[in-house]
Protein backbone atom coordinates (compact mmCIF):
# COMPACT_ATOMS: atom_id res chain seq x y z
CA UNK A 1 0.00 0.00 0.00
CA UNK A 2 2.67 2.47 1.02
CA UNK A 3 4.93 1.62 -1.87
CA UNK A 4 1.99 2.08 -4.19
CA UNK A 5 1.20 5.43 -2.62
CA UNK A 6 4.80 6.59 -3.07
CA UNK A 7 4.89 5.49 -6.69
CA UNK A 8 1.58 7.20 -7.26
CA UNK A 9 2.80 10.38 -5.64
CA UNK A 10 5.86 10.42 -7.90
CA UNK A 11 3.69 9.99 -10.98
CA UNK A 12 1.28 12.62 -9.69
CA UNK A 13 3.99 15.22 -9.19
CA UNK A 14 5.36 14.49 -12.64
CA UNK A 15 1.88 15.07 -14.09
CA UNK A 16 1.53 18.33 -12.21
CA UNK A 17 4.80 19.63 -13.59
CA UNK A 18 3.06 19.56 -16.98
CA UNK A 19 -0.06 21.37 -15.73
CA UNK A 20 -1.94 23.76 -17.99
CA UNK A 21 -1.64 27.48 -17.31
CA UNK A 22 -4.31 30.13 -18.01
CA UNK A 23 -4.40 31.94 -21.37
CA UNK A 24 -3.51 35.64 -21.11
CA UNK A 25 -6.49 37.61 -19.80
CA UNK A 26 -8.14 34.54 -18.27
CA UNK A 27 -7.96 33.67 -14.61
CA UNK A 28 -8.38 29.95 -15.17
CA UNK A 29 -7.25 27.36 -17.69
CA UNK A 30 -9.90 25.26 -19.41
CA UNK A 31 -8.23 23.58 -22.39
CA UNK A 32 -10.56 20.55 -22.06
CA UNK A 33 -13.73 22.63 -22.19
CA UNK A 34 -15.41 20.56 -24.91
CA UNK A 35 -14.90 17.28 -23.10
CA UNK A 36 -15.70 18.92 -19.75
CA UNK A 37 -19.01 20.20 -21.09
CA UNK A 38 -20.00 16.70 -22.24
CA UNK A 39 -19.19 15.28 -18.81
CA UNK A 40 -21.09 18.15 -17.20
CA UNK A 41 -24.22 17.30 -19.25
CA UNK A 42 -23.81 13.67 -18.23
CA UNK A 43 -23.49 14.66 -14.57
CA UNK A 44 -26.61 16.80 -14.84
CA UNK A 45 -28.58 13.86 -16.24
CA UNK A 46 -27.26 11.70 -13.41
CA UNK A 47 -28.32 14.33 -10.90
CA UNK A 48 -31.80 14.63 -12.42
CA UNK A 49 -32.40 10.90 -12.66
CA UNK A 50 -30.53 9.49 -9.70
CA UNK A 51 -28.80 11.75 -7.20
CA UNK A 52 -31.48 14.39 -6.66
CA UNK A 53 -34.42 11.92 -6.37
CA UNK A 54 -32.40 9.76 -3.96
CA UNK A 55 -31.38 12.82 -1.93
CA UNK A 56 -34.97 14.07 -1.75
CA UNK A 57 -36.18 10.66 -0.60
CA UNK A 58 -33.39 10.51 1.99
CA UNK A 59 -34.12 14.04 3.22
CA UNK A 60 -37.85 13.42 3.52
CA UNK A 61 -37.73 10.01 5.18
CA UNK A 62 -34.77 10.45 7.53
CA UNK A 63 -35.44 12.93 10.34
CA UNK A 64 -33.24 15.98 10.64
CA UNK A 65 -31.35 15.01 13.84
CA UNK A 66 -30.37 11.67 12.27
CA UNK A 67 -29.14 13.40 9.12
CA UNK A 68 -27.08 15.80 11.23
CA UNK A 69 -25.65 12.81 13.15
CA UNK A 70 -24.69 11.06 9.90
CA UNK A 71 -23.05 14.23 8.58
CA UNK A 72 -21.14 14.55 11.87
CA UNK A 73 -19.90 10.95 11.68
CA UNK A 74 -18.79 11.48 8.07
CA UNK A 75 -17.02 14.69 9.04
CA UNK A 76 -15.35 12.95 11.98
CA UNK A 77 -14.12 10.12 9.76
CA UNK A 78 -12.48 12.66 7.45
CA UNK A 79 -10.40 14.12 10.30
CA UNK A 80 -7.44 11.67 10.32
CA UNK A 81 -6.78 12.52 6.67
CA UNK A 82 -6.92 16.27 7.44
CA UNK A 83 -4.42 15.74 10.28
CA UNK A 84 -2.04 13.93 7.92
CA UNK A 85 -2.30 16.79 5.41
CA UNK A 86 -1.90 19.33 8.21
CA UNK A 87 1.44 17.67 9.03
CA UNK A 88 2.48 17.73 5.36
CA UNK A 89 1.50 21.41 5.14
CA UNK A 90 3.33 22.25 8.39
CA UNK A 91 0.20 23.65 10.06
CA UNK A 92 0.60 22.67 13.72
CA UNK A 93 -2.49 24.54 14.87
CA UNK A 94 -4.69 22.60 12.44
CA UNK A 95 -3.02 19.31 13.43
CA UNK A 96 -3.66 19.90 17.14
CA UNK A 97 -7.18 21.26 16.57
CA UNK A 98 -8.33 18.37 14.38
CA UNK A 99 -6.59 15.72 16.50
CA UNK A 100 -8.42 16.94 19.60
CA UNK A 101 -11.64 17.15 17.60
CA UNK A 102 -11.23 13.55 16.51
CA UNK A 103 -10.44 12.29 20.02
CA UNK A 104 -13.23 14.26 21.73
CA UNK A 105 -15.94 13.62 19.14
CA UNK A 106 -15.06 9.93 18.76
CA UNK A 107 -15.41 9.40 22.53
CA UNK A 108 -17.58 12.03 24.23
CA UNK A 109 -19.40 12.59 20.93
CA UNK A 110 -20.16 8.86 20.62
CA UNK A 111 -18.32 7.78 17.45
CA UNK A 112 -18.69 11.28 16.07
CA UNK A 113 -22.50 11.42 16.09
CA UNK A 114 -22.37 14.59 18.16
CA UNK A 115 -19.95 17.49 17.91
CA UNK A 116 -19.07 18.55 21.47
CA UNK A 117 -15.63 19.72 20.25
CA UNK A 118 -17.19 22.59 18.28
CA UNK A 119 -18.86 23.85 21.46
CA UNK A 120 -15.41 23.90 23.06
CA UNK A 121 -14.17 26.14 20.25
CA UNK A 122 -12.53 23.40 18.21
CA UNK A 123 -14.33 24.01 14.92
CA UNK A 124 -13.41 21.94 11.91
CA UNK A 125 -10.50 23.02 9.76
CA UNK A 126 -10.21 21.45 6.34
CA UNK A 127 -7.11 20.14 4.66
CA UNK A 128 -6.66 17.80 1.73
CA UNK A 129 -3.83 16.68 -0.47
CA UNK A 130 -4.82 19.11 -3.22
CA UNK A 131 -4.17 21.82 -0.64
CA UNK A 132 -0.90 20.15 0.33
CA UNK A 133 0.22 20.23 -3.30
CA UNK A 134 -0.74 23.93 -3.38
CA UNK A 135 1.37 24.59 -0.27
CA UNK A 136 4.24 22.71 -1.91
CA UNK A 137 3.99 25.07 -4.87
CA UNK A 138 1.94 23.09 -7.40
CA UNK A 139 -0.22 25.18 -9.71
CA UNK A 140 -3.94 24.67 -10.08
CA UNK A 141 -3.67 23.31 -13.61
CA UNK A 142 -6.61 22.88 -15.94
CA UNK A 143 -10.22 22.94 -14.80
CA UNK A 144 -11.78 19.49 -14.99
CA UNK A 145 -15.26 18.05 -14.86
CA UNK A 146 -14.89 14.56 -13.50
CA UNK A 147 -17.62 11.90 -13.82
CA UNK A 148 -19.36 11.32 -10.46
CA UNK A 149 -16.94 13.58 -8.54
CA UNK A 150 -17.94 16.79 -10.31
CA UNK A 151 -15.80 19.91 -10.69
CA UNK A 152 -12.08 19.72 -9.96
CA UNK A 153 -8.71 20.78 -11.30
CA UNK A 154 -5.65 18.83 -12.40
CA UNK A 155 -4.01 19.51 -9.03
CA UNK A 156 -7.08 18.70 -6.98
CA UNK A 157 -7.95 15.46 -8.74
CA UNK A 158 -4.42 14.20 -8.08
CA UNK A 159 -4.94 15.30 -4.48
CA UNK A 160 -8.19 13.37 -4.24
CA UNK A 161 -6.55 10.20 -5.55
CA UNK A 162 -3.66 10.53 -3.10
CA UNK A 163 -6.06 11.15 -0.21
CA UNK A 164 -8.00 8.04 -1.17
CA UNK A 165 -4.94 5.76 -1.02
CA UNK A 166 -3.25 7.37 1.98
CA UNK A 167 -6.32 7.72 4.23
CA UNK A 168 -5.18 6.78 7.76
CA UNK A 169 -8.68 5.40 8.40
CA UNK A 170 -7.65 2.20 6.62
CA UNK A 171 -5.11 1.63 9.42
CA UNK A 172 -7.69 2.29 12.15
CA UNK A 173 -10.47 0.05 10.94
CA UNK A 174 -10.54 -3.60 9.80
CA UNK A 175 -11.36 -4.09 6.11
CA UNK A 176 -14.85 -5.31 7.07
CA UNK A 177 -15.67 -1.77 8.20
CA UNK A 178 -15.13 -0.31 4.72
CA UNK A 179 -18.74 -0.85 3.51
CA UNK A 180 -19.97 0.95 6.65
CA UNK A 181 -17.72 3.99 6.23
CA UNK A 182 -18.60 4.11 2.52
CA UNK A 183 -22.29 3.91 3.34
CA UNK A 184 -21.94 6.85 5.73
CA UNK A 185 -20.13 8.81 3.03
CA UNK A 186 -22.90 8.16 0.51
CA UNK A 187 -25.57 9.16 3.04
CA UNK A 188 -23.60 12.32 3.76
CA UNK A 189 -23.51 13.21 0.04
CA UNK A 190 -27.28 12.66 -0.17
CA UNK A 191 -27.78 14.81 2.91
CA UNK A 192 -25.75 17.66 1.42
CA UNK A 193 -27.58 17.41 -1.90
CA UNK A 194 -30.86 17.65 0.04
CA UNK A 195 -29.79 20.54 2.29
CA UNK A 196 -28.36 22.66 -0.48
CA UNK A 197 -31.02 21.73 -3.02
CA UNK A 198 -32.06 25.34 -3.70
CA UNK A 199 -28.52 26.51 -4.39
CA UNK A 200 -27.41 23.42 -6.34
CA UNK A 201 -30.59 23.10 -8.41
CA UNK A 202 -30.69 26.79 -9.27
CA UNK A 203 -27.06 26.65 -10.44
CA UNK A 204 -27.54 23.45 -12.43
CA UNK A 205 -30.99 23.97 -13.89
CA UNK A 206 -31.72 27.69 -13.92
CA UNK A 207 -28.41 29.21 -15.06
CA UNK A 208 -28.03 30.44 -18.61
CA UNK A 209 -24.78 28.47 -18.77
CA UNK A 210 -24.63 26.04 -15.87
CA UNK A 211 -21.19 24.78 -16.93
CA UNK A 212 -19.66 28.28 -16.74
CA UNK A 213 -21.47 29.10 -13.47
CA UNK A 214 -20.31 25.91 -11.80
CA UNK A 215 -16.75 26.47 -13.03
CA UNK A 216 -16.75 30.03 -11.68
CA UNK A 217 -18.27 29.15 -8.30
CA UNK A 218 -16.08 26.07 -7.83
CA UNK A 219 -12.82 27.84 -8.63
CA UNK A 220 -13.66 30.89 -6.51
CA UNK A 221 -14.59 28.76 -3.52
CA UNK A 222 -11.61 26.44 -3.92
CA UNK A 223 -9.15 29.33 -4.16
CA UNK A 224 -10.77 30.84 -1.09
CA UNK A 225 -10.27 27.56 0.82
CA UNK A 226 -6.62 27.63 -0.15
CA UNK A 227 -6.28 31.23 1.04
CA UNK A 228 -5.76 32.74 -2.40
CA UNK A 229 -8.92 34.80 -2.94
CA UNK A 230 -9.60 38.51 -2.47
CA UNK A 231 -11.08 37.74 0.93
CA UNK A 232 -7.63 36.50 1.97
CA UNK A 233 -5.71 39.20 0.13
CA UNK A 234 -7.49 42.53 -0.03
CA UNK A 235 -5.32 43.90 -2.84
CA UNK A 236 -7.05 41.41 -5.13
CA UNK A 237 -10.47 43.03 -4.66
CA UNK A 238 -11.98 44.41 -7.83
CA UNK A 239 -13.09 48.01 -7.19
CA UNK A 240 -16.02 48.93 -9.46
CA UNK A 241 -15.73 52.57 -8.37
CA UNK A 242 -12.09 52.73 -9.41
CA UNK A 243 -13.13 51.28 -12.77
CA UNK A 244 -15.64 54.08 -13.24
CA UNK A 245 -12.99 56.64 -12.47
CA UNK A 246 -10.73 55.45 -15.29
CA UNK A 247 -11.96 53.66 -18.41
CA UNK A 248 -14.61 51.53 -16.76
CA UNK A 249 -14.31 48.55 -19.03
CA UNK A 250 -10.83 48.69 -20.40
CA UNK A 251 -10.30 45.28 -18.84
CA UNK A 252 -13.57 43.89 -17.56
CA UNK A 253 -12.06 40.50 -16.91
CA UNK A 254 -9.15 41.85 -14.94
CA UNK A 255 -7.78 38.96 -12.98
CA UNK A 256 -8.92 39.37 -9.39
CA UNK A 257 -6.24 36.89 -8.38
CA UNK A 258 -3.43 38.46 -10.40
CA UNK A 259 -1.85 39.98 -7.31
CA UNK A 260 -1.27 36.50 -5.97
CA UNK A 261 0.57 34.97 -8.90
CA UNK B 1 -32.54 39.72 17.02
CA UNK B 2 -29.08 39.31 15.62
CA UNK B 3 -26.14 39.73 17.85
CA UNK B 4 -23.27 41.94 16.78
CA UNK B 5 -19.95 41.66 18.41
CA UNK B 6 -17.00 43.70 17.27
CA UNK B 7 -14.14 41.33 17.84
CA UNK B 8 -11.49 43.53 16.30
CA UNK B 9 -11.08 47.26 16.43
CA UNK B 10 -8.04 48.05 14.33
CA UNK B 11 -9.11 51.55 13.42
CA UNK B 12 -6.96 53.32 10.85
CA UNK B 13 -7.46 57.03 11.22
CA UNK B 14 -5.21 58.00 8.33
CA UNK B 15 -7.08 55.77 5.91
CA UNK B 16 -10.38 57.33 6.92
CA UNK B 17 -8.90 60.80 6.56
CA UNK B 18 -7.68 59.88 3.09
CA UNK B 19 -11.15 58.62 2.27
CA UNK B 20 -12.76 61.90 3.37
CA UNK B 21 -10.30 63.94 1.33
CA UNK B 22 -10.79 61.68 -1.66
CA UNK B 23 -14.53 61.23 -1.81
CA UNK B 24 -15.85 64.37 -0.10
CA UNK B 25 -19.16 62.71 0.73
CA UNK B 26 -21.99 64.31 2.69
CA UNK B 27 -20.83 62.24 5.63
CA UNK B 28 -17.76 60.08 5.74
CA UNK B 29 -18.11 56.34 5.85
CA UNK B 30 -16.15 54.83 8.66
CA UNK B 31 -15.60 51.44 10.15
CA UNK B 32 -18.46 51.71 12.62
CA UNK B 33 -20.78 53.02 9.90
CA UNK B 34 -19.87 50.16 7.59
CA UNK B 35 -20.62 47.50 10.19
CA UNK B 36 -23.76 49.38 11.23
CA UNK B 37 -25.00 49.23 7.64
CA UNK B 38 -24.40 45.49 7.49
CA UNK B 39 -26.17 45.13 10.86
CA UNK B 40 -29.18 47.07 9.61
CA UNK B 41 -29.40 45.00 6.43
CA UNK B 42 -29.12 41.74 8.34
CA UNK B 43 -31.78 42.83 10.85
CA UNK B 44 -34.13 43.86 8.03
CA UNK B 45 -33.66 40.54 6.27
CA UNK B 46 -34.11 38.59 9.51
CA UNK B 47 -37.38 40.35 10.24
CA UNK B 48 -38.65 39.55 6.72
CA UNK B 49 -37.81 35.87 7.25
CA UNK B 50 -39.44 35.90 10.70
CA UNK B 51 -42.59 37.57 9.34
CA UNK B 52 -43.73 34.27 7.85
CA UNK B 53 -45.22 36.06 4.84
CA UNK B 54 -45.80 34.34 1.50
CA UNK B 55 -42.81 33.87 -0.78
CA UNK B 56 -44.05 36.58 -3.18
CA UNK B 57 -44.43 39.06 -0.31
CA UNK B 58 -40.97 38.19 1.02
CA UNK B 59 -39.42 38.72 -2.41
CA UNK B 60 -41.10 42.15 -2.65
CA UNK B 61 -39.71 43.01 0.80
CA UNK B 62 -36.26 41.81 -0.20
CA UNK B 63 -36.37 43.98 -3.32
CA UNK B 64 -37.16 47.00 -1.13
CA UNK B 65 -34.19 46.20 1.15
CA UNK B 66 -31.90 45.63 -1.83
CA UNK B 67 -32.82 49.03 -3.34
CA UNK B 68 -32.52 50.83 -0.02
CA UNK B 69 -29.17 49.50 1.14
CA UNK B 70 -27.18 48.61 -1.97
CA UNK B 71 -25.69 50.61 -4.80
CA UNK B 72 -27.96 49.11 -7.45
CA UNK B 73 -26.76 51.18 -10.47
CA UNK B 74 -23.10 50.25 -9.82
CA UNK B 75 -23.97 46.58 -9.28
CA UNK B 76 -26.08 46.45 -12.46
CA UNK B 77 -23.41 48.21 -14.52
CA UNK B 78 -20.72 45.83 -13.28
CA UNK B 79 -22.92 42.79 -13.96
CA UNK B 80 -23.52 43.93 -17.53
CA UNK B 81 -19.76 44.24 -18.06
CA UNK B 82 -18.42 45.46 -21.41
CA UNK B 83 -21.91 45.76 -22.86
CA UNK B 84 -22.69 48.60 -20.45
CA UNK B 85 -20.33 50.75 -22.51
CA UNK B 86 -22.43 50.56 -25.68
CA UNK B 87 -25.80 50.69 -23.91
CA UNK B 88 -27.87 53.90 -24.09
CA UNK B 89 -28.95 55.66 -20.90
CA UNK B 90 -32.51 54.45 -21.51
CA UNK B 91 -31.33 50.85 -21.93
CA UNK B 92 -29.21 51.12 -18.76
CA UNK B 93 -32.25 52.37 -16.83
CA UNK B 94 -34.45 49.53 -18.06
CA UNK B 95 -31.71 46.98 -17.51
CA UNK B 96 -31.12 48.20 -13.94
CA UNK B 97 -34.81 47.87 -13.08
CA UNK B 98 -35.11 44.42 -14.67
CA UNK B 99 -31.87 43.30 -13.00
CA UNK B 100 -33.13 44.45 -9.57
CA UNK B 101 -36.25 42.32 -9.91
CA UNK B 102 -34.24 39.34 -11.15
CA UNK B 103 -31.79 39.50 -8.22
CA UNK B 104 -34.63 39.88 -5.71
CA UNK B 105 -36.47 36.83 -7.03
CA UNK B 106 -33.34 34.72 -7.40
CA UNK B 107 -31.96 35.33 -3.91
CA UNK B 108 -35.28 36.07 -2.19
CA UNK B 109 -36.40 32.52 -2.95
CA UNK B 110 -33.45 31.18 -1.00
CA UNK B 111 -34.06 33.02 2.26
CA UNK B 112 -35.51 29.98 3.91
CA UNK B 113 -32.07 28.37 3.86
CA UNK B 114 -30.96 31.02 6.35
CA UNK B 115 -33.88 30.64 8.71
CA UNK B 116 -32.84 30.57 12.34
CA UNK B 117 -29.40 31.84 11.43
CA UNK B 118 -27.56 34.99 12.36
CA UNK B 119 -24.57 36.95 11.11
CA UNK B 120 -21.95 38.05 13.57
CA UNK B 121 -19.76 40.99 12.54
CA UNK B 122 -16.09 40.05 12.97
CA UNK B 123 -14.23 43.04 11.66
CA UNK B 124 -14.48 46.09 9.45
CA UNK B 125 -11.54 47.72 7.74
CA UNK B 126 -10.82 50.17 4.92
CA UNK B 127 -9.65 48.59 1.65
CA UNK B 128 -8.94 50.62 -1.48
CA UNK B 129 -11.83 53.13 -1.77
CA UNK B 130 -14.27 51.12 0.34
CA UNK B 131 -14.80 49.08 3.50
CA UNK B 132 -14.68 45.36 3.99
CA UNK B 133 -17.04 44.02 6.67
CA UNK B 134 -16.39 40.43 7.58
CA UNK B 135 -19.11 38.42 9.23
CA UNK B 136 -19.50 34.86 10.36
CA UNK B 137 -22.78 33.16 9.44
CA UNK B 138 -24.15 30.83 12.08
CA UNK B 139 -26.78 28.55 10.63
CA UNK B 140 -28.22 25.64 12.59
CA UNK B 141 -26.56 22.39 11.57
CA UNK B 142 -23.69 24.05 9.65
CA UNK B 143 -20.12 24.88 10.52
CA UNK B 144 -20.01 28.71 10.77
CA UNK B 145 -18.88 30.22 7.46
CA UNK B 146 -17.54 33.55 6.20
CA UNK B 147 -19.78 36.13 4.60
CA UNK B 148 -17.96 39.31 3.60
CA UNK B 149 -19.66 42.55 2.56
CA UNK B 150 -18.08 45.43 0.67
CA UNK B 151 -19.49 48.84 1.54
CA UNK B 152 -18.87 52.16 -0.21
CA UNK B 153 -20.05 55.75 0.14
CA UNK B 154 -19.07 56.82 -3.37
CA UNK B 155 -22.69 56.99 -4.44
CA UNK B 156 -23.19 59.68 -1.76
CA UNK B 157 -24.68 57.22 0.72
CA UNK B 158 -23.31 54.25 2.66
CA UNK B 159 -24.34 51.33 0.48
CA UNK B 160 -23.05 47.84 -0.06
CA UNK B 161 -22.01 46.77 -3.53
CA UNK B 162 -20.66 43.25 -3.22
CA UNK B 163 -20.87 40.18 -1.06
CA UNK B 164 -18.68 37.09 -0.80
CA UNK B 165 -20.00 33.82 0.58
CA UNK B 166 -17.05 31.55 1.37
CA UNK B 167 -15.02 33.31 -1.25
CA UNK B 168 -17.71 33.27 -3.93
CA UNK B 169 -18.03 36.80 -5.30
CA UNK B 170 -21.68 37.43 -6.07
CA UNK B 171 -20.93 40.38 -8.37
CA UNK B 172 -18.54 38.31 -10.46
CA UNK B 173 -20.88 35.31 -10.47
CA UNK B 174 -23.74 37.49 -11.71
CA UNK B 175 -21.52 39.07 -14.36
CA UNK B 176 -20.74 35.56 -15.64
CA UNK B 177 -24.45 34.71 -15.64
CA UNK B 178 -25.61 37.94 -17.35
CA UNK B 179 -22.79 37.50 -19.90
CA UNK B 180 -24.01 33.96 -20.67
CA UNK B 181 -27.61 35.19 -21.01
CA UNK B 182 -26.47 37.91 -23.38
CA UNK B 183 -24.47 35.41 -25.46
CA UNK B 184 -27.55 33.20 -25.77
CA UNK B 185 -29.39 36.21 -27.22
CA UNK B 186 -26.51 37.08 -29.56
CA UNK B 187 -25.79 40.24 -27.59
CA UNK B 188 -29.35 41.61 -27.91
CA UNK B 189 -29.62 43.77 -24.78
CA UNK B 190 -33.28 44.70 -25.39
CA UNK B 191 -34.22 41.02 -25.54
CA UNK B 192 -32.20 40.37 -22.39
CA UNK B 193 -34.10 43.13 -20.58
CA UNK B 194 -37.45 41.61 -21.60
CA UNK B 195 -36.37 38.11 -20.49
CA UNK B 196 -34.75 39.31 -17.27
CA UNK B 197 -38.13 40.59 -16.10
CA UNK B 198 -39.26 36.97 -15.87
CA UNK B 199 -35.96 35.35 -14.86
CA UNK B 200 -34.77 34.45 -11.35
Amino acid sequence: MQIFAKAFLGAALATLAACATPEPGQNFADPYEQRNRKIHEMSKRMDTNLLRPAAMAYGKTVPDPVRVGVANVASNLSLPSTVLNGVLQAKPELVVNNTFRFVINSTVGIAGIFDPAAKMGLTKQDADFGGTLHVWGAREGAYLQVPVLGPSTERDIVGKAVDAVTNPLSLMFPPQAIPVTRGIKVADVLGDRYRFDNTISSTLYESADSYAQLRSVYLQNRRYELGMSAVADETAYDDPYAETAADPYSDPYADPYAALE
Amino acid sequence: MSEFIMTRRGFTVSAVAALIAHAVPAFALDQAGASRLVGTVVDSINSVIASGKSEAAMIAEFERIFIQYSDVPTIARYALGVDARSASAAQMGLFTTAFTGYISRKYGKRFREFMGGRLEVQSAKPVKSFYEVRTLAHIPGSTPFDVTFLVSDQSGKDLFFNMFIEGVNLLLTERDEIGAMLDQRRGDLDQLIVDLKKAG
